[in-house]
Order: C-alpha cells, then structure tokens, then sequence
C-alpha cells in the first residue's frame, strides 16, 4: 500500500475486491509487505512496485504475473511454513490474510539473483530433447551421474517435509444438475435447471461468483453485470435447491458424471482451521446432468521474449486496475489481434495509467469499442506488432518495445519503431476452457472464427453453454446459459419453472485475426526467445525444432518439447504451440489435431485426496482374541493381510533372534503355544460338499472318512497353486476347510465364483467363518501332557486320538474342536473355541503349561519349525508360477478324479516340459552362512553379471535345532542334481555355496509328529 | 467410475462396490468332455479373449452387496450398460442381435448348436443355461 503510484487512488471505479479499511500484513521472501482485505498475493505484491515473483523452469529467466486466476503459469509461488508449507500456488489466485508467508520458488540463491540463469545464456546447448541427446552415454553414468545432476536441477518448488498437521476431508453428493462456472452462463444455466425445483449444485473456483462478469463488457437488463451478479447469489443464497461452492475447482470429470471438485475451505483464512474447519474439501459428485460454464482464458502471443516481467494478458491488466485498484506499471502498451483488449485500453486510461499505444495486428480496426479508445486519444496502430522487448537490469525491467510493421505471411522486417514503456498487455484471442470437456472422451472441433477449439460431441449426459463453447458475446452467454439450464432439467425430468429472462446489451464478440507468431527483427534468434509454455519454457523454436527432427504428431511434439506438460496442463500453450506448428509444417490446425486434456484442472491437494483415511483410519487392524495378551508379554508384530500376528516375544532383554530361536527350542524339547487364529477357515456344508471339495483340491476329499483332516493343495485353472490347508470331515455333508491366513478372503470368493457360475447345479454352501473361531497350536513333544492335565471329555492318548484325526467336546469347560495336525513336525493339536472364550482358554492352557515350561511361539518360529520339516508356505515356495509337481507333491494329485481345477492344465507343453525349477533342500558349504531370501543361484560364476541364473533361495532360516544354516530353493532340473553344488553369488562379490539336498532337513519319517 | 446395477439384489452403486470378473460366456472345456481337451482348447479357454469395441458381455459381481455374480452387457466405447441378466443365462435376444463381430458369431454358433439338439429341447436349454462362465 505503500507502493504508490502503483496502487490506485480511491474510486469507485478501482478496487471493487479491496476493502481500503482494512490492512493485511504478509510476507514475501521474508520481506514484510501489506496489501488489502480482498487482495491477492498478485495484486498486494505488484501493488508495492515488484514485478518479479519467480525464475522460469528451464532457463531461469525472472517471470512475474500473466494471469488473473487459476491459469497463470509464471507467478508460482509457496504458501505457508513447516508441514503447511504448499508449493506452487498460483498467486494470482491465492487470498491475502494476516501473517501470509509466501516464498518465490526456483531460484537459487535468491530471486533477484540466480546462478541458474547461466542456463539462459547457455540456451543453445539446451534444445528440445537435450537429455536424450546429451546424457546417452557413457551408459554407467546414467544412474551415478547424470540422474543425480538432472533430479537437482529438475523440479518446481519444493514439499513440506513435515507431517501436515490439517484436517481433510470428502463429500459424497448426488445433484441432479451441476453447473461448473459461476459466470454469467454458469449463473443462467444454475438459475434455469432450478426454477424447475431440481437439486442444483454450482461450483466456481473463484472467492465469489461473476467469473470476468465484473471486468467485461455490456450489461444486463440494464444494470451493471457485476449487480446482476451479486442479485444472483443473493437468490441462490435463498433458494432451498441451490447449493453454490465458491473456491472449488472442479478439477476432473470421469465415467458416468462421476466429477471431483476440490474446495480450498481454510486457505484465505487459516483461522477457521482452528474452529475445526477442515483445510481441503474434495467433492465426489454424481450428476444427472453436467453443464460446462467454465468460460474461457485469453491466450498470449508469441514475440520476442514475450515472458518479461510486466507482459501480462490483457484482461488480466485491466482485472488488476478494477479488482484490486493495482496499476501493472505507469506507462504501458497493449498488443493485440482482437477488440477485447481495447476494453483494457480504455479502462487502464481511465483509471490514469497511461497507455503509450494500442498495436493491433489487425489490418483495420474499426469496432466500437477502437472507435471509442480513439475518441478518447488513445493512439492505435494497425498492421503493426511487437517485434522485440526492451529491458534493463537482467530482463527485469521493460523499458521499451519495439514495433514493427505486421501483415499476415509477410514474413520478417527490418524496420522497427522504439516505443517507451515500463509494461505490456497482450491479447491473442480467446480459448474456450474445454478441459473438463475432455476428460472423459469428448469431442472438439476447430472453429475458425475464434481462431481455437471448442467443444463438440460427448458421449455423457453433459452440455455446454458460453465461453466455454466458444461464444464470447454476453447475450450468448445469457442465452446459451438458460438454453443449457431448462435443457438438463427437462432430461432429469423437472417441470418447466418460473424463470424470468434477463436481457444483455453490449458486451458484441469482436473479430480475432490469428497470430501464433511475431517476427523479431533483426538476426533471428539471437537473443530471442518466442515462449509459447512459459511454464515448461517451451519456445516456437523448440516446436519447430521438433518438426525438424521428425517428431511430427503432435503427441510426439508434446512428449519431446514437454509442451503443455506443466502444472497449468497447457491452459495458455495449447492453441498457441498448435499454431506454431502448423506454420511450420503447413497444415491446417484441425488437421494437425490436439493433444488430450487429462485431469486435473488444476492440482490439488494429496491431503483432500486421502480425506480422514490417514493413520489408523488408512487400514484397518484385525486383532485376535489373544492381541492384548500379545502385548502384554511384549510381542513384536508381523502384520499379515490387516491381522496384527505376534512375531516373537522378546524377554528379558534378548534380541529377536535369541527369541526366536529359544521359541523353536522350547517346542522341539518341551512345548510352545501358538495363536493360530487368523488362519482361514470356511465351513463347507451340503449334500454335495464332498464332490465339490474334489473339484477345487487336487486331491480326493469326497473319501475322507468322518473325524479325519487331510491336508489339500489347491490350483488355479491354469495348474499353479493358489492355496493350501488341512480341510477336516466334521460330518457326512459337512467340512470345514483350513487356508492360509492371507487368502481365507480370497478363496471364500474363490468358492463362491465356481458354485455361482460354473457348478451351478451343486447342493453346497460356503460359509467364512475365520473369526468365530480362535485356535491355538499347541506343539511339542509334552503336548499331550498338557492337555491330560485338563478336564476333558476327550480321549488325548495316542490309540484314542490318532494324528491327522478330530474330535469335539469340552476341554477345561470350553467347547472346542480340536485338530491332531502338526505344521511344526511335533507332537501337536490345534485347538479352536469360539473366539469370546479365546483368551480364556490360552489363559487356561499357559497356566496347565507353566509346569512343562510352556512358551508362547511367533511366526517366524512357525516358519523355521515347518522349514526344517521342508513343509512349504504359499507365497514363499510357489509365486503363482509353481505346480505341486514343481515342488514335489506330485503325490497330492489325484490320478483318478476327471476334473478338478487346474488340472487338464498340468498337462500343457510348458508346465509338462522337462527343465522346470523344482523345490529342493539348501545345505551351505559353511553352516553359518544363512542365504538371503531370493538370492539367485547361477550356473557359472563370473567375474560380473550376466550369468545365467537357474533358481532362487525361497526360505532361508538359521535352524537352532540342527544348528546350521537350511534353505529351500525352486532349481532347475533340482531334484535330479541331489547331491551337487550349487553357488549364490551375492551383493559384494561373496558367493556362496551349497549342497542340493532334501528339503526335510529333520525326521524325515515323521516320527516325532505321531507319537 | 461406472455406475453398475445389480439385477439380482438390486443394488445400484459405483464400479467399486462391484468386481469385474472380465469376459463373460466362456465355456470350460474341462466340464463337457475332461478327457478330449486340446492344448490349443485349453488355451483358447485360458487366454484368448474378445476386445469388442461396442458391446461386450461380461461377469461382475455385487460385491459390496449380495455377492452375486451375474451378466451385463456393456458398450466399450461409451461406457452404457445396455442390460444385466442371469449368470446361467444368455443374452436377451433383443441384446444379442445388437452385437457384432465375434459376439455375433458366438451367439450364431450357440443357437446352431442348440437347434441341433433341438429333439431333446429340455437337454439343450439346460446346457445353454450351465455354459455361463469360465
């Protein structure tokens, strides 16, 4: 405010966004500045005479404010500190408040001076497809040099690193109409759907509705269009079916109306953070109809360094003059090839800026509005354009432009004219904002008369009314609005309502002469650079470059140059580089086509995106009837699929390791107890449930007497195995099935598909039943004298209760089934109760225990006991490539049964062919050497890769029973090479090797299990 | 994201509350004749599948709902459900006639074989009800 005479005088002509009374304090790379209530960081920050707000991507070169609103791509800046610090805001679009802290980005070490900029003077070592063609070779450099050199120079603005301490969160909402833009057409389109008593939902991403209603020309019904914009709101504000949100982006358009819009709720005033608002609102919208209103941008021209600070569009000069009473510089000349930028003539004279000279490209200009700037002594110059820019102090100051004489394929002059000014409003024209059109597949087409694309088939239930279809007069607008309004209220089958129409006059759609580009004069490119995405720093050289070199479509274009790549996803670059591409090769712009808008809009907010789905909400924990007790004796945590399983139990200062293997001892030599309760189990019931067990298994269930487990290996139809577990007969048409404890889930739907589509005729009900039941493993040779202990109503000798058996009853008052299988290779019964009784039953069984020196095992335990067994795990010995013959359970397979899954697949070339990998036993040369996991074992050891590899490490264990080192592998040919050496050659040049043995490394007879 | 009924509980819901279950009608050797199966059969079941562009049949399951599955036939081009049925059923003829290509001569081959076995019509209607899937 200080900074006079940028910042207006008082008038009711300037300034209708700013509240004078009321001073914000903010800062801008530390420096203390002050704006006004209403302010942007754009309009405060050029307010007190600064100009440059950042270095370009590429080059460095200073840049400051283009735009107006959301689709500036130069003024990027970051807004807040700490974990609230969020790059590249628009400051254009950001809101003032008290204690603001904004910093410029992309600069190093600061913004008035930057070392980067050498990569300015450097330039013509940077062509389109610098890195591909400059960092190929030598091909060692890739990831220890270059990578490292070009992620450090890479990159706009920089991440908070700090947790983000805000809320977020989503709506779900179904509207029968949402309008997107809050325009004139938007307003028209909303206020039509409503009259028919339809749910209407109107989302603009601007603070307040109007869109450029305020700064354009015409009014309606004779009232000023800012007036009838706010009477608008007020009756929206009213009505009960209307729901307006202002400072929301619709920022991606998906299948069936499915629409995202991102509401910046607390950003212009972080104390509503505190009264709990959350900070980012991410709308999930389902829309019967969709009406685009999201009007259009205009786009720059490309002249000689067209990107000095101080070159603005012209509609954005004229906002900053009305909006925010913030003269872009004292002198300035405006460049054009339509009559919008006259408006912007007329309103900078107006407010006292002074307008050095009007340069139209155009041959005449004759409308009302160049009628008007000439009564009001404005000099206009036709035929003309820029043909280069003057500047001082390193391009940050314009002093000058120079103008040369113009006239569509003219081509170069040398005879140019100096003009003095300290800025320069540019107008090329205006692009329909068709983004959110084509999101989901829709269609544009070239319109010739506004020189760009505008939307036109769609295969959704979505319209277009105004700017955004590519009519720019305000009576369109109106009526296209309205049009769209009643439209999509009749297709959701509202009643035609009460709607007055109101009338335009004024604001006509002027003439627009295409000019993608404007010569320099003098030597061509020297020193010039045309930008057409300032963002990414793409120049008119570069599109043509590419045409050169072949990359002729203009995808191809796009990927090579990186034009239309940056944040502002080619919002002003889009037509302009298309332009420029079709005067260097000579085709039509149709004919050269777009490329493909893809969301979002503009970014948003990766805490909107995740909502309140953060820390303990992002997944949730299943937790056995025994996870307090797990704590409690200080376990450490394996998670597997969401279940929470206890590891190990560290005691008395012991590392993991120590307790691991004091676990798998304690089993071996006493007895251990094992929650188990997270493994699947699904109840199988009907007449048919023995036939359809055969289906799925590879084995025969249906024979299975009654009373009795069988251990069942299960497939996929294309012979790899998926599953595996002991499926018990409990009854005649009844079986329970044991899976993994990741796949109980999966293979319960697994079922469920195959009786619903396939054996649809089967008498069978699957029923998951995984957490009705705890179930506990209790293993050992001292088992059984455990359970004797307590009072029971079944028989634990060995003649009553013989292995792979199961019985029912009570044991210690607790209804339970118990299961006489063994994954640990010992004495050991698996003991389910329903889960309420869990806790009290492991409580019960550790006590009768405590005598025997029971000890509570983990996992990794678990899976170093079946390990020395050479039992396998799904998904550590098979990875969905591996058939039971491949790790030697061809004897799981029936030979008799016809058909069950998978099985016409064995018998396919390649998983019948000679050579597969097959499971084998490890015994490393020295017992210390425990194998990495996945450790490769080649054929022939060389002194560096390739070698060829024939098999990986797929469990590696430290075997406290035996004392060494075991392993299981999936080898090559393994189970005819018994006996022979193999070598792992590991990271660091250490190889190791090993014997191909059996993978049952202890009691290979079984003895232990069924004693 | 799609928006997908379900014909058998009702449902209406986004693509996510839902499971794919991808090309519909195919038929498992491995259920007719186990004993006279090709390689090249077994891998046409296994891996080739249609890539319609217009109207494609295909399996889904409420997922988040009754757990059914059932068919639906969808357009690929826009994105239209043009009708869901039975997961023993065929097409509805009205929805069968509107396909093309490979569909079409799918639902060709199918009606021959059923009018072949036509003498024994309860025979043929049954088999055409079990060939929905895999």
């Amino acid at each position: 405010m200080s900074g006079r005479p940028y910042r207006l005088p008082e008038s009711a002509a300037q300034g209708s966004r700013i509240d004078r009374s009321k001073t914000v304090s903010f800062s801008f790379d530390g420096k203390k500045l002050s704006g006004f209530a209403g302010d942007t960081i754009a309009s405060a920050v050029m307010a007190s005479g600064r100009k440059v707000f950042g270095r370009s991507f590429k080059y460095h070169r200073p840049r400051g404010v283009i735009g107006l609103g959301s689709e500036e791509m130069n003024a990027l800046v970051a807004v807040g500190e700490g974990g609230r610090k969020e790059p590249n805001l628009r400051a254009t679009q950001v809101e003032l408040y008290n204690g603001l802290v904004a910093t410029s980005q992309n600069r190093w070490p600061s913004l008035e001076f930057d070392v980067g900029i050498v990569n300015n003077y450097l330039s013509r070592l940077f062509p389109s497809g610098f890195y591909y063609k400059t960092f190929m070779w030598p091909r060692s450099f890739w990831e220890s040099v270059y990578e490292p050199i070009i992620r450090n120079a890479a990159g706009l603005g920089e991440a908070a690193r700090e947790h983000d301490p805000d809320a977020y969160e989503q709506m779900h909402v179904h509207v029968d109409v949402l309008v997107v833009g809050g325009g004139v057409a938007g307003i028209a389109a909303a206020e039509a759907a409503a009259a028919s008593g339809k749910r209407v939902l109107l989302a603009d991403e601007n603070a307040v509705l109007g869109g450029v209603a305020d700064i354009s020309a015409g009014t309606i019904d004779g009232k000023a269009q800012g007036d009838w914009v706010k009477a608008k709101a007020a009756q929206f504000a009213k009505a009960g079916n209307v729901h307006v949100l202002t400072r929301t982006t619709v920022v991606g358009h998906y299948h069936h109306n499915y629409v995202l819009a991102a509401e910046r709720v607390a950003d212009h005033d972080p104390s509503l953070l505190d009264k709990g608002a959350p900070r980012h609102r991410l709308w999930k919208i389902r829309a019967a109809q969709v009406i685009v209103a999201s009007g259009a941008l205009e786009r720059p021209i490309a002249f000689a360094n067209n990107d000095r600070p101080g070159i603005m569009m012209a509609s954005a000069a004229r906002g900053m003059v009305e909006r925010y009473a913030t003269a872009p510089g004292m002198n300035g000349v405006i460049f054009t090839n339509n009559d919008d930028a006259y408006l912007t003539a007329l309103k900078l004279h107006e407010a006292g800026v002074g307008v050095a000279r009007i340069i139209d490209v155009r041959a005449n200009a004759t409308s009302e509005l160049a009628e008007a700037a000439r009564k009001a002594g404005l000099q206009v110059q036709t035929g003309a354009a820029i043909a280069g820019i003057e500047t001082s102090g390193g391009g940050k100051e314009i002093t000058g432009v120079k103008v040369a004489p113009y006239s569509k394929s003219r081509g170069r002059v040398v005879n140019e004219e100096k003009v003095a000014c300290d800025f320069v409003a540019v107008s090329g024209g205006f692009n329909p904002v068709v983004h959110l059109w084509c999101h989901n597949a829709g269609k544009l087409k070239f319109d010739e008369t506004i020189q760009s694309f505008r939307p036109d088939r769609h295969g959704d239930p979505i319209m277009v009314a105004g700017a955004a279809n590519g009519t720019f007069d305000l009576g369109g607008c109106l009526e296209e609005g309205y049009a769209a309004g009643e439209a999509a209220a009749k297709a959701v089958g509202g009643k035609a309502g009460k709607l007055s129409k109101a009338a335009a006059s004024g604001g006509a759609a002027g003439g627009v002469e295409a000019i993608w580009f404007a010569p320099a004069t003098g030597k061509y490119n020297e020193g010039n650079k045309h930008f057409i995405d300032f963002q990414n720093d793409v120049t008119a050289a570069d599109l043509e470059l590419a045409q050169r070199e072949g990359y002729e479509s203009v995808e191809h274009t796009k990927r090579y140059t990186t034009l239309g790549m940056a944040t502002d996803q080619g919002k002003t670059s889009n037509i302009n580089g298309l332009g420029v591409i079709s005067d260097a090769t000579g085709r039509k712009i149709p004919e050269i086509g777009t490329t493909t808008f893809r969301p979002p809009y503009t970014p948003y907010s990766f805490g909107s995106i995740a909502g309140t789905k953060k820390g303990e909400l992002f997944l949730p924990i299943r937790r056995t009837s025994i996870y307090d007790w797990h704590i409690a004796r200080g376990a450490t945590w394996e998670p597997v699929g969401q279940w929470r399983r206890a590891y190990c139990y560290p005691s008395g200062g012991e590392n993991k390791k120590d307790a691991i293997n004091r676990e798998i001892l304690a089993v071996r030599n006493k007895v251990g107890l094992l929650d188990a309760s997270t493994l699947g189990k699904i109840e199988i019931k009907g007449p048919d449930a023995g036939k359809f067990l055969d289906l799925v298994y590879t084995n025969v269930f249906s024979s299975l007497k009654v009373g009795k487990c069988r251990y069942g290996l299960m497939m996929n139809e294309m012979g790899f195995l998926m599953d595996d577990g002991v499926t018990v007969r409990l009854g005649e048409d009844h079986f329970l099935m044991h899976t993994t404890s990741g796949g109980a889930d999966r293979i319960a739907q697994w079922l469920e598909e195959w009786l619903q589509t396939e054996w649809t005729t089967l008498k069978v009900f699957v029923t998951p039943v995984t957490e009705q039941w705890a179930q506990f493993a209790i293993a050992g040779p001292k088992a059984r004298k455990v359970l004797q202990k307590l009072d029971s109503d079944i028989d634990f000798s060995p003649e009553a209760f013989e292995f792979m058996s199961y019985r029912e009853g009570k044991l210690a008052g607790y209804p339970v089934r118990v299961f006489r299988i063994s994954f640990s290779g010992e004495l050991s019964y698996e003991i389910a109760t329903p889960s309420n009784f869990g806790r009290g039953l492991w409580d019960t069984l550790m006590e009768a225990g405590a005598s025997e020196g029971i000890e509570p095992y983990g996992t990794e335990a678990l899976h170093v006991l079946r390990a020395e067994k050479g039992f396998i795990v799904i998904g550590d010995e098979t990875d969905g490539t591996v058939t039971p013959y491949d790790v030697n359970m061809g004897w799981a397979v029936s030979k008799k049964k016809d058909d069950f899954i998978g099985k016409r697949s064995l018998s396919q070339s390649f998983l019948a062919s000679e050579g597969r990998k097959q499971l084998v036993g490890l015994e490393t040369k020295d017992p210390n050497d425990v194998l990495p996991d996945g450790a490769y074992a080649v054929a022939e050891v060389k002194p560096q890769p390739p070698m060829k590899m024939i098999g990986q490490v797929t469990s590696s264990y430290w075997s406290p029973t035996l004392e060494r080192s075991i392993a299981m592998a999936l080898i090559e040919g393994g189970l005819s090479k018994m006996g022979e050496t193999v070598s792992f050659p590991l990271e660091g040049g250490k190889v190791v090797e090993a014997k191909i043995v059996s993978p049952v490394f202890l009691d290979p007879e079984g003895k232990r299990q069924d004693v | 994201m799609l928006i997908v009924h379900c014909p058998v509980c009702g449902a209406e819901g986004d693509e996510t509350d839902f499971h794919c279950g991808g090309q519909a009608h195919i038929r498992r050797p491995a259920s007719h004749d186990p004993h006279n199966i090709t390689d090249e059969e077994q891998r046409d079941y296994l891996f080739m599948r249609f890539n319609p562009k217009g109207l494609h049949f295909e399996r889904w399951r409420c997922d988040r709902g009754c757990g059914k599955w059932f068919h639906a036939a969808r357009d690929t081009v826009s994105l239209e459900f043009k009708g869901y049925y039975g997961i023993t059923e065929l097409p509805p003829k009205e929805l069968q006639a509107q396909a093309t290509g490979q569909w079409a001569e799918f639902f060709k081959a199918r009606a021959a074989e059923a009018g072949a076995t036509r003498p024994a019509k309860k025979a043929a209607k049954t088999s055409a009800k079990k060939a929905g899937k895999k």
